[in-house]
């Protein structure tokens, strides 16, 4: 038991992250709890700290709005925690997606190779997408992805009431399943791509120890993004690419601690490949 | 060597023709998506928002008006709300907006969607900015008159007092009712330069579907334009505010150049 | 024409088939086929509402009501209605129906106070119910039992209740929910005229030029009547002038030219005002003809308390109150009572002792002159002082309007209405008010004449109807008549059929009392029919201790739950008005009738059902033994005289009062009733518990009994079959035709029989010998008589018994809204008037609110000496009130707004006063 608790421990402590976010602003909303209230578009935390989704206020600016001062600081501080810190671990420590597309890939791993991917969708479309919701929220005069973002109507939707945005969620978990691996997460969502794009800089990276390694390519499989594990039996360092989310599950299955979390001096250039 | 240079440009330019041709059907579909997703021609937003297309510019969608209204008034859209989703609107309805004094969805603004310049006014001696929530503009109520109940001589009101700017928003018109003789007719008449489009009349409206209701201003209202000022009315010259005078007269006789009109055969043939 | 769906479905397809194969088809099978297309019945009806008593038409499809329209006929709103009137035709169909009934049992389902409410068949019901009437009754006497009664019973229910409570039971222990609403103005009527009830008709609007409204928000509470006062404004705007006296702003303020703001109580300092003006400054503008040979002047003790329970220690009252109640003993003399009271040599400071608190209705004659020395105190200058209510107007300009006030009723030829309603009525010296009223209007000779006349409203659709001319009050039975009065007794006797001295001649407890002998244990059963007093009577606490706490045991038979049933013991499910056959009065004295049109749901009955039912369960031998009532009175035994009237030992009250031979003469089938049903007289398709009808016209027998006591006796109806022709008639019916006018020459034939050759006669023949006096006292031993003369009362203006202050800074006022109906019991359960509506309010003050840090839809507490409720604040709405004062509805039970009211009352009328009492208001 308690071992299986230590192999989970970053899946534990991320569900507990997820759903304590998403609980405060529950609980912000339904009880006025002054902890966090709004939703991921923008809260604010005890009813001082702003706290903005950064690729959101981008889109409003593109989309020619007049960004209010507590957008462009909220905006600011996340983008520093992220960009500085934290890299894209958004998406794995507290989009309330993660769960879905996780559970969808859980279940896939349990069918194996028998399910296969249906269609090919290159891993790239969605810094494409990234610049399309750049370019429409020119055009349209509204955040065009916001509009139509699946993320967007399942955080708010958790917060303030569903409506049918559950067939929403649905629809995801089904794609990620039968249609492509990890692939709303690790192909569509621009907000996951804008991420990775300001997560290349972070500080806290998987470090990865060549030396300790056994090849057993455990953690392969785990990964949402395996494309970044390349230097996996390869050569000692940290995982560079802004696609990692930081969820830590490599780490937790790692039989030889090869894997580990660590801190990378923040914008050093010369580490970038 | 040269072929290969060949082969690498023939893939990159099929790579670009590719990508840029899924972009543009992406896109394509996208826009229409949005061009319908943004469209809600009756969608009665909190108070002090800014005009729809501004709105929808300028909301974040953080839902802290709705989670700030002690009503329970505003609904974060939700799909299947068939609204421009997760923006704030109200049904009067079913929640009327109650007018509060402090405006906490206002209040609770981020993004100056709900623009507190809207709902507020200055304070004679300092310039200090208070709250107005009399300068609410929601929308503005309608009566259907044929369905009406008051209309009939029935002594309804309901929408009347249920005004909180009775006499002023929502006034009663008396006339006489000369089939009965000996009756009056007390008819409700909205006055739209009071009324905020709070909805407490369409929600106490006791017809079977509301006989007075609100609809979105740019919707509901007509305007008169600017070419005749009341001369008994001091303020109703604002309107000219709105004029600009360079704008030439698209409509009516002036469409067609003169040359052409002379030209035109039409008025002379049979 | 009636046919049963067989046929319907017999000829609709005849014509179907005679169609199909070109058959031609007899002619009056086809009209009979197009008139069921046409699937519903229009019948006409009352609305169920207000004292207006407007005519409607309901249409009836498939054994429910579906529609109603205003009754185009209806000389009272020639088919329009008001928004309450206009759901008629939904309120019996809320969803939560009483439809069977209700006993709290214990798991063995066997009575228990504490148990939890379980159907039980009527049977089981009437069988609990009379076992816990025998109990009582048995040991505490006919004072031991007593049944809330109301305006809104139809005639025959109030009628019948009275014959069983009064005559079955001896006991007098019966007072409808009119005490609340109208009893000050019956007392005032009574004092005045000797007769219940206005003198003139709605007509009055048209043919008048002045439209008076004191304390009556008509806007809102008569909202046809106020339409046509709109339209007599409208056809002539520069001659027709409205004055609006109110406490706070209201919609009729809309419309008046005049609305003047006092402050609350002070009504008695402006009639004598308005009085002292006439007399001082225009004594030219006196009637001298009119009052000489019409009137006397007269006065009465002012030392009479406040209706409150004599002793302040009682042990059921909370600490806090009792610095209000002690009141009801002694109180100091204010210094506005120092003016007002100088001419019983008061002084500021000086205790009054409440002597006359027993005897407050008494009165004396005095002379023009002792009448002229007390109204001198009331000076413009100190009127307007006293009484302006609204701190922000200036002192000029209220004077100004006074002035105007004073003038329109002086002004020669111009004709005045007074109406008034709760404002005047429910107040602690209400019958004082009332007869103020009379004393202007009958000064300048302006009553009882077309377009003139001081004209009280009332507030239930039959509280003239029932309980005023039936008289299911505790002193009253039927036409005027008082159970004090041997002789009336003995007619009553007569009439009835019983044995001489079964009558008790003990005037029974008020609606109030009611209550609180229930609070001290000396009513030990109740029922309680077509009210709720649990929300609607003041100090509510008290009351909802009593019924859930102490031993007895109270039935609720209602329509729908109240708050009422909720503090009961066994709830009984009654039919709604257009599921019975019944009859209403209304505010002129229009009386009209209505057939049944539909079946009750479930198992509920009518009332009269329930009360012949029950009537069953007691014989001659359990009731009519020799009864002490107290050390004075001890009913006779009249079980032997009562075999001369051929009633057994065991001959139930059911077959002596009801199903009597007389009864059985009014046979069932009648062609009046041809195409309808009659629960009680034939049972219904739903047979409930095998009930098949008593096989005679029970509600004609009734009618027809109960007009024998007005006929001949200036109270005279017309028969059961004409009022299902017309569209009600204004009593007295004389000759076949009503009476637009009474004690009129011109429009009363009563006057020409009573006193040939006078153009008036205030022929009413209450309290008509009177001794006489000056102001502070009785001289004269003997009296005089006073027959067909008015009395013109001098009262003076007095302090309400409680009055903010400190601690409870703000006056509380409650009364109604358009939308609800009293309590909310139907009109809260009609989707539209709810959600017009959703819930009670507290008006207030936007400078008084932003003093308290609030804001609307704050919830705040309102508290006063006896209770809270939790309210939210409206700032805005239709009540605009000035500094000082708030006004919270009673119709949403939710907020209990009586839990905070004073059960304080006129000690002349017994009527609460709803309007005043001081409470504070801070936030949650």
């Amino acid at each position: 038991m308690i071992d299986r608790v230590k192999r989970n421990r970053y899946l534990i402590l991320r569900r507990f992250v997820q759903v304590s976010v998403m609980g405060f602003l529950i609980g912000g909303n339904a009880y006025g709890w002054s902890v966090l209230r709004g939703d991921l578009s923008f809260s604010v935390l005890f009813s001082t700290v702003p706290l903005a989704d950064p690729f959101a206020v981008l889109q409003m600016f593109f989309a020619g709005s007049k960004i209010a001062a507590d957008l462009l600081v909220g905006s600011l501080l996340v983008l520093g925690f992220y960009g500085v810190v934290a890299g894209r671990s958004f998406c794995s420590w507290v989009c309330p997606v993660n769960i879905i597309t996780d559970t969808a890939n859980r279940i896939r791993r349990y069918f194996g190779s028998t399910l296969k991917n249906n269609v090919k969708i290159a891993r790239s479309t969605r810094f494409w997408i990234v610049a399309l919701a750049l370019i429409l929220s020119w055009v349209f005069s509204t955040a065009a992805f916001e509009l139509i973002s699946p993320v967007a109507v399942i955080q708010r939707g958790i917060v303030y009431g569903m409506g049918l945005g559950g067939t929403v969620a649905l629809s995801i978990f089904l794609f990620d399943l039968v249609v492509v691996r990890n692939g709303f997460c690790g192909h569509i969502c621009p907000l996951g791509g804008f991420y990775a794009i300001q997560a290349r800089l972070s500080s806290i990276r998987i470090k990865h120890d060549h030396r300790a390694c056994t090849l057993c390519l455990d953690c392969k499989p785990v990964c949402p993004e395996s494309q970044v594990l390349k230097i996996i039996g390869k050569s000692s360092g940290f995982i560079t690419r802004g696609e990692c989310t930081n969820c830590g599950r490599c780490v937790d299955v790692c039989p030889e601690k090869a894997l580990a979390f660590g801190i990378r001096q923040p914008f050093n250039y010369r580490r970038i490949r | 060597m040269a072929t290969d240079y060949q082969l690498n440009r023939k893939q990159f330019l099929a790579k670009l023709v590719q990508g840029a041709g899924l972009a543009t059907v992406g896109g394509v579909a996208w826009s229409s998506l949005l061009s319908e997703l943004k469209a809600a021609p009756l969608v009665l937003r909190p108070p002090g928002a800014l005009e729809e297309e501004r709105f929808q510019q300028q909301c974040i969608k953080c839902g802290l008006c709705v989670s700030s209204c002690p009503y329970d008034t505003l609904i974060l859209a939700a799909p299947g709300d068939h609204n421009p989703l997760g923006m704030p609107y109200l049904i009067p309805r079913e929640t009327p907006c109650y007018l509060c004094e402090d405006i906490p969805c206002v209040a609770a603004c981020p993004s100056g969607a709900l623009d507190e310049t809207r709902v507020q006014k200055k304070e004679n001696g300092d310039g200090a900015r208070t709250w107005d929530v009399s300068k609410t503009r929601i929308g503005v109520a309608v009566i259907d008159e044929e369905n009406c109940i008051a209309t009939w001589g029935i002594q309804c009101d309901a929408c009347y007092r249920a005004c909180p700017y009775l006499d002023r928003a929502i006034t009663l018109e008396y006339s006489r009712n000369d089939r009965t003789g000996k009756h009056a007719f007390r008819l409700p008449k909205i006055h739209n330069d009071i009324c905020t489009g709070c909805g407490l009349c369409e929600h106490a409206c006791v017809t079977e579907k509301a006989a007075v209701y609100i609809l979105p201003r740019d919707v509901a209202l007509g305007k008169v334009g600017a070419g005749y000022i009341k001369g008994w009315d001091r303020r109703d010259e604002n309107r000219l505010r709105q004029v600009s005078p360079d704008l030439p007269e698209k409509e009516g006789r002036g469409k067609q150049p003169a040359i052409d009109y002379l030209n035109d055969e039409l008025l002379l043939n049979d | 024409m009636s046919i049963t769906r067989r046929d319907f479905i017999k000829i609709t397809a005849a014509v179907g088939a005679a169609k199909a194969v070109g058959m031609s088809v007899p002619s009056s099978a086809l009209s009979l086929a197009k008139e069921t297309e046409k699937s519903w019945n229009w019948d006409k009806s009352v609305c169920r509402f207000c004292g207006t008593g407007c005519g409607i038409m309901v249409a009836t499809k498939n054994d429910k009501i579906v529609a109603v329209k205003g009754d185009p006929k209806a000389p009272v709103n020639r088919g329009l209605n008001c928004i309450k009137g206009y759901f008629n035709a939904k309120i019996m169909y809320g969803a939560d129906r009483l439809t069977e009934p209700l006993l709290r049992v214990n798991e063995r389902g066997e009575f228990d106070k504490k148990g939890r409410f379980k159907p039980v068949t009527w049977k089981q019901a009437f069988r609990v119910m009379a076992e816990q009437f025998k109990k009582t009754y048995n040991e505490f006497g006919p004072t031991g039992i007593g049944v809330f009664g109301s305006g809104q019973y139809t005639v025959q229910e109030g009628y019948a209740m009275v014959k069983l409570v009064k005559g079955g039971f001896r006991s007098n222990n019966i007072d409808p929910n009119a005490r609340h609403c109208m009893a000050s103005a019956v007392a005032g009527f009574i004092q005045t005229f000797g007769i219940d009830e206005p003198a003139g008709c709605y007509d009055d609007i048209e043919l008048t030029d002045t439209i008076v409204t004191w304390g009556a928000n008509m806007a809102e509470m008569h909202p046809i009547l106020w339409s046509r006062v709109t339209d007599r404004k409208l056809s002539a705007p520069d001659q027709v002038k409205i004055f609006n006296l109110t406490t706070f702003t209201n919609r009729c303020s809309n419309l008046a030219d005049t609305e003047i703001l006092f402050k609350p109580q002070t009504d008695l300092a402006i009639w004598n005002y308005i009085a002292r003006e006439i007399v001082y400054n225009n004594p030219e503008a006196i009637d001298w003809e009119f009052v000489k040979k019409h009137t006397v002047f007269a006065t009465g003790p002012v030392d009479v308390g406040y209706g409150m329970r004599g002793n302040a220690d009682h042990p059921k009252f909370a600490e806090a109150e009792k610095d209000t109640v002690t009141k009801q003993q002694s109180k100091q003399v204010s210094g506005r009572e120092a003016k007002t009271l100088a001419y019983l040599g008061y002084k500021a400071g000086d205790t009054i002792t409440m002597k006359n608190a027993g005897g407050a209705g008494k009165h004396w004659m005095i002379m023009f002159e002792e009448f002229k020395k007390a109204l001198k105190p009331y000076t413009l200058e100190f009127v307007a002082e006293l009484t302006k209510g609204n701190p922000n107007e200036s002192l000029e300009e209220y004077k100004r309007k006074l002035q105007k006030l004073a003038q329109a009723y002086i002004e020669k030829d111009r004709k005045v209405v007074s109406f008034w309603t709760m404002g005047m009525n429910q107040h602690t010296r209400g019958t004082w008010v009332n007869e103020q009223a009379y004393m202007v209007h009958l000064l300048l000779g302006k009553q009882a004449q077309p377009g003139n006349g001081a004209f009280s409203l009332t507030g239930q659709p039959s509280a003239c109807g029932t309980a005023r001319e039936v008289g299911t009050f505790a002193h009253r039975l039927p036409a005027d008549m008082v159970v004090k009065n041997p002789k009336h007794r003995k007619r009553t006797e007569k009439i009835w059929k019983l044995p001489e001295g079964t009558l008790n001649p003990k005037v029974g407890s008020h609606y109030t009392k009611l209550l609180r002998d229930i609070e001290d244990g000396k009513i030990r059963w109740a029922w309680v029919q077509v009210c709720n007093p649990w929300q609607n009577t003041a100090n509510a606490n008290h009351w909802i201790k009593a019924a859930r706490e102490m031993d007895n045991f109270i039935v609720v038979s209602d329509v729908y739950p109240t708050v009422s049933a909720k503090v009961a013991d066994l709830i009984l499910p009654s039919a709604m008005i257009f599921e019975k056959w019944g009859a209403y009065g209304n505010a002129e004295r229009r009386t009209q009738h209505w057939k049944q049109q539909v079946t009750p749901p479930g198992k509920a009955m009518p009332d009269i059902w329930q009360a012949m039912e029950f009537s069953k369960h007691f014989t001659v031998g359990e009731v009519w033994k020799e009864r002490k009532i107290d050390d004075n009175l001890t009913l006779p035994d009249v079980r032997q005289k009562a075999r001369d009237f051929g009633y057994r030992e065991d001959t139930t009250l059911f077959e002596i009062l009801f199903a009597n031979p007389e009864a059985k003469t009014y046979a069932w089938p009648d062609p009046v009733g041809e195409g309808f049903g009659n629960t009680e007289a034939e049972g219904d398709k739903r047979k409930v518990e095998g009930f098949t009808g008593y096989g005679f016209f029970v509600q004609k027998y009734l009618w027809e009994e109960y007009r024998k006591f007005g006929l001949g006796h200036m109270h005279d109806l017309a028969d059961f079959d004409t009022y299902h022709k017309v569209r009600g008639l204004k009593w007295p019916v004389v000759d076949g035709k009503e009476t637009m006018w009474r004690f009129n020459a011109k429009y009363d034939p009563y006057v020409e029989k009573l006193a040939p050759g006078e153009p008036f006669a205030f022929y009413g023949p209450a309290l008509k010998a009177l001794r006489t006096g000056t102001l502070q006292g009785v001289e004269s031993v003997g009296s005089v008589s006073l027959k067909n003369k008015a009395k013109i009362f001098f009262r003076p203006y007095m302090d309400p018994p409680e009055m903010p202050d400190k601690n409870y800074p703000f006056w509380l006022s409650t009364g109604r809204v358009l939308e609800h109906w009293h309590t909310g019991t139907m009109t809260m359960r009609v989707p539209e008037l709810y959600r017009a509506v959703p819930e009670a309010v507290c008006f207030m003050n936007g400078k008084d609110a932003k003093k308290n840090r609030l804001k609307d839809g704050d919830l705040v507490w309102v508290e006063s000496r006896r209770g809270k409720v939790k309210v939210r604040v409206e700032t805005r709405g239709r009540n605009r009130m000035p500094e000082g004062m708030v006004f919270i509805p009673f119709f949403d039970e939710r907020v209990l707004i009586n839990k905070v009211t004073l059960d304080a009352t006129c000690p002349i009328s017994k009527e609460t006063d709803f309007k005043k009492c001081a409470v504070k208001v801070y936030k949650v």
